[in-house]
């Protein structure tokens, strides 16, 4: 398996080009004016508890800072993704490159697990800029590192899943855009799937919210690592990049 | 070295190519030509194994295409026609990418770029972003991908589109220097290129293959008469009925009108020569001979012959050279020196 040139491949692509550089400046600049809005307020509410024993217990930086914030950034992702991913194949096919590439002596899964690696890598890369933010409010109050550790579990998963939907949608097109929209359409309806669980009710509600990309975050963004969540999320990576290949397989007979 | 049987491709309702069979022999240098559309693109794109025939089989260097398609792709370099780089690479970097891809060992790899950089002159390019070069030198980048890794096939579709002069002697010879070691098909349509560099041709029109064989053979097959070319001031009329009287003459063709003579074209069967009884004719009827010499048949006209027949001649079209302009514009872009024979 080749997998180490088509990544690194990937990687000076994405890095050469501007869009690693204006994808990540936007994600941190975004997530930063999140981050100050939720602790701004948590801030002035800890000085207004100072005066109020009751409140001060319920005032914990884990749950009123850290919980937001993350679920904000999953937002983010929700945009910035298909914009990560929408380019990985649909642009090889624009361009004609993936004639070249496919008759390079390198298996099909070699070349999407290269291209999944490198988009998991960049968005790895952004991730760690946002370690900032945790650094921060634990200088001014006690933080449960630990309750970060599974809040940064639960982001790598989520953008995993994202990363290998997108991944799939750029495989079906040569355009993009497309891509692009496909990509959060797909993810837009995980997400909201959720929302008429408890309209619903019952066994279908169940499986609605179960269904739901974001419903299994919750746990993450709590503390709470929970092996079904993961289950869940490895599943939804798997289940992508399996039909990317064959949609990569069948794109051969069409050509 | 390269085997192709039956092979047919359908995209959609369209059939690309039907029943295309030849083999190139190891070391050979093919020239594959066509007409527009004719399915050259699509047989080179079967053999990179790029994707799949409908029907039929093609083997490289004695792998299926198909069924052992990674054995192949170790073995071949391929230059698709349109020359797909990644614009935002910079030169170097890509083609150590390439030779990293196609297996060529860290330790080697270096020097394997740096050389092949060499021998298609893009050293002095190689810190550019490919996007940038021109197109000139984005072709010899991608000659140079097919190349790195030093294949013992090259699938080279129209490799000196977009060159200037210089270049397209350098990269000729450069193809040419592959001869023997490796084996070359290269499409164009450049047909005197093929004279030059290939030792033996493939016609193909509207998906079939048409001729195929060693370029001198195929001449003579279709060509079984020698020409003469002769322009002579004299009466016209006289003279082209005097020329056609000549014993062994079978025809005499106008060949332009120059001031009071003319030129014409005698031809004769193939060895026998009828210039010593030309010029005899002349000098006993006190015309003057301006010009007499035989004209070889050129591949040019054999492509002609076999792509639009000769009989197909519209109206007003006296030369091979005017219905070629017709065929299509790009194919014939340049005329084979006469042959010395
Ligand atoms: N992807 C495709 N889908 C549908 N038809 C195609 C496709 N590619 C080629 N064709 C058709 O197949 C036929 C052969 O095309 P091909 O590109 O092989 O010709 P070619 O000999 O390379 O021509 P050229 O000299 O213009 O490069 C043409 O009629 C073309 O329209
Ligand atoms: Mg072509």
């Amino acid at each position: 398996m080749r997998v180490w040139p088509i990544f690194k491949k990937e990687m000076r692509l994405y890095f050469t080009s501007p869009i690693a550089w204006v994808i990540g400046a936007i994600f941190l600049l975004i997530a930063g004016y999140f981050f100050s809005a939720i602790f701004n307020f948590f801030a002035q509410a800890s000085m207004q508890s100072a005066m109020n024993p009751q409140m001060a217990r319920e005032m914990n930086p884990t749950e009123s800072v850290l919980r937001p914030l993350l679920s904000n950034v999953t937002v983010i992702l929700l945009l910035l993704m298909p914009m990560v991913t929408m380019r990985l194949f649909a642009e090889e096919r624009r361009s004609g490159t993936i004639e070249l590439l496919l008759t390079y002596p390198v298996r099909d899964g070699a070349v999407l697990v290269g291209k999944y690696l490198a988009a998991l890598a960049l968005y790895g890369l952004m991730l760690v800029g946002t370690l900032l933010y945790p650094l921060m409010i634990a200088y001014f109050a006690r933080l449960d590192w630990g309750a970060v550790l599974t809040g940064y579990i639960g982001l790598v998963l989520l953008g995993a899943t994202f990363i290998a939907v997108g991944l799939f949608a750029s495989s079906l097109t040569e355009n993009q855009i497309v891509a692009s929209i496909i990509s959060f359409g797909v993810l837009l309806m995980l997400w909201v799937v959720g929302w008429s669980a408890d309209y619903v009710g019952g066994a279908w509600g169940k499986v609605l919210s179960d269904l739901s990309i974001i419903e299994h975050f919750d746990n993450f963004a709590k503390g709470v690592l929970d092996t079904k969540d993961v289950v869940y999320y490895l599943g939804f990576v798997t289940l992508a990049l399996f039909l990317s290949l064959r949609s990569l397989e069948a794109r051969r007979w069409k050509e | 070295m390269i085997e192709v049987q039956g092979l047919t491709k359908q995209y959609g309702p369209v059939t690309a190519i039907r029943d295309v069979s030849f083999n190139v022999a190891a070391g050979e240098i093919v020239g594959f030509l066509g007409p527009n559309g004719a399915g050259k693109s699509t047989t080179m794109r079967i053999l990179s194994c790029f994707m799949p025939a409908t029907h039929g089989s093609a083997r490289v260097a004695g792998y299926d295409v198909f069924r052992d398609s990674m054995e192949v792709r170790r073995r071949i370099g391929y230059l698709p026609e349109n020359v797909p780089l990644y614009q935002d690479m910079r030169v170097a970097p890509y083609l150590d990418f390439v030779a990293e891809v196609k297996g060529v060992s860290r330790g080697a790899r270096k020097a394997m770029v740096a050389d092949v950089m060499d021998r298609c002159r893009i050293s002095d390019v190689q810190h550019r972003l490919i996007g940038k070069l021109s197109k000139g030198y984005r072709q010899r980048v991608g000659l140079a991908q097919a190349i790195v890794n030093d294949p013992s096939v090259l699938i080279l579709d129209e490799p000196t589109i977009g060159l200037d002069p210089r270049q397209i002697t350098e990269i000729r010879s450069l193809i040419k220097s592959l001869a023997g070691a490796h084996t070359v098909i290269l499409s164009t349509h450049i047909l005197p290129e093929v004279a030059m560099v290939c030792s033996g041709v493939i016609i193909i029109n509207k998906g079939s293959i048409v001729a195929q064989g060693p370029i001198d053979t195929l001449v003579d097959e279709f060509f079984p008469s020698a020409r003469v070319q002769v322009e002579i001031e004299g009466p016209r009329d006289l003279v082209r009925e005097r020329l056609a009287s000549i014993p062994g003459v079978t025809a005499v063709k106008d060949d332009g009108v120059d001031g009071a003579g003319g030129m014409f074209l005698v031809e004769s069967p193939r060895g026998r020569d009828v210039r010593s009884e030309i010029f005899r004719l002349a000098a006993q009827q006190k015309w003057e001979l301006r010009e007499l010499r035989r004209v070889g048949m050129t591949l040019e006209e054999v492509f002609i012959k076999v792509v639009a027949g000769e009989e197909s001649l519209a109206p007003g079209e006296r030369t091979v050279e005017e219905a070629a302009a017709r065929v299509s514009e790009e194919d014939v872009t340049a005329r084979r020196p006469e042959d010395e024979t």
